[in-house]
């Protein structure tokens, strides 16, 4: 019998592991707010899995609310960035935004 | 042994999310991943958030991915890599997470036992209200910045950047 706090731990691993893979591997804007997702959903495993270790589940809880509603309005900038940066370059790339130097 | 088909099966979600040829099934694989995400943290003991979790995570980042991916196009992914190629990327997150696992995993506790806790509510409000009140300002500031972004003009034609 694997004691959940330690699936619980494998869990943050693997979805910070694949949130970061996510964020390496793509140019892509869209894909690169799903790896954000990704990677946030890790980080809050990681605060409930540490509020039920000390025994602050409630506080860990409260914690993981304010970075729910801190990721989501993340996304939703993120999405309204990439559709706008579609409408004036005509692609997803991260890479027509370095047209911002100039 | 149910967690660990739960966390397998969200790992293999947010795997597929991540690397999905296409646009929309990857916003369907995150929400897969986001509601098994709320699956585990009920079972660590966190119903409130594992519903906000279930109901903003999965339901409503889907929708606003599946708007956005509408209104932009779906725009193959696969074009779009990045000049890092893949196993170098594999490498450079793998090591730190297998030196992450080696430092972490031998010290995980099971959960501390202690007396009555207090409510979430009680917690929310009277300790962390200062918390509270970050997200209404979030949530303001989200939707002005929204606004801000969609009002945004077409660039005239004689003067298309590139």
């Amino acid at each position: 019998m694997i004691p959940l706090s330690l699936v619980a731990s494998v869990a943050v691993l693997g979805l910070v592991g694949i949130g970061l893979f996510g964020l390496l591997v793509t140019r892509h804007l869209i894909k690169v707010v799903v790896g954000l997702q990704v990677l946030v959903k890790g980080a809050l495993v990681a605060l409930v899995l540490a509020g039920r270790i000390t025994g602050q589940v409630q506080v860990a809880q409260s914690m993981a609310l304010t970075v729910i509603v801190a990721d989501t309005i993340v996304s939703v900038v993120a999405l309204a960035l990439a559709v706008q940066v579609r409408r004036q370059f005509g692609t997803l790339d991260v890479r027509a935004l370095s047209a911002l130097r100039r | 042994m149910f967690d660990l088909l739960v966390v397998a099966a969200m790992l293999a979600c947010a795997w597929m999310a991540v690397r999905g040829a296409r646009l929309l099934i990857a916003a369907l694989w995150l929400a897969g991943a986001s509601a098994l995400a709320a699956l585990l943290l009920y079972r660590l003991g966190a119903p409130e958030v594992a519903v906000i979790e279930l109901s903003v995570g999965a339901g409503l980042v889907t929708v606003l991915f599946v708007f956005a991916i509408n209104i932009s196009g779906e725009e193959p992914p696969g074009a779009l890599t990045s000049p890092v190629p893949w196993p170098l990327a594999a490498l450079a997150v793998a090591w730190p997470l297998a030196l992450a696992a080696t430092m972490v995993l031998p010290t995980v506790r099971p959960a501390a036992v202690l007396g009555p806790a207090d409510r979430f509510a009680t917690v929310l409000w009277e300790q962390r209200g200062l918390d509270t009140l970050l997200q209404v300002v979030l949530i303001v500031g989200g939707v002005l910045a929204v606004l801000g972004l969609l009002a945004a003009r077409r660039p005239r034609p004689g003067k298309e950047p590139r």
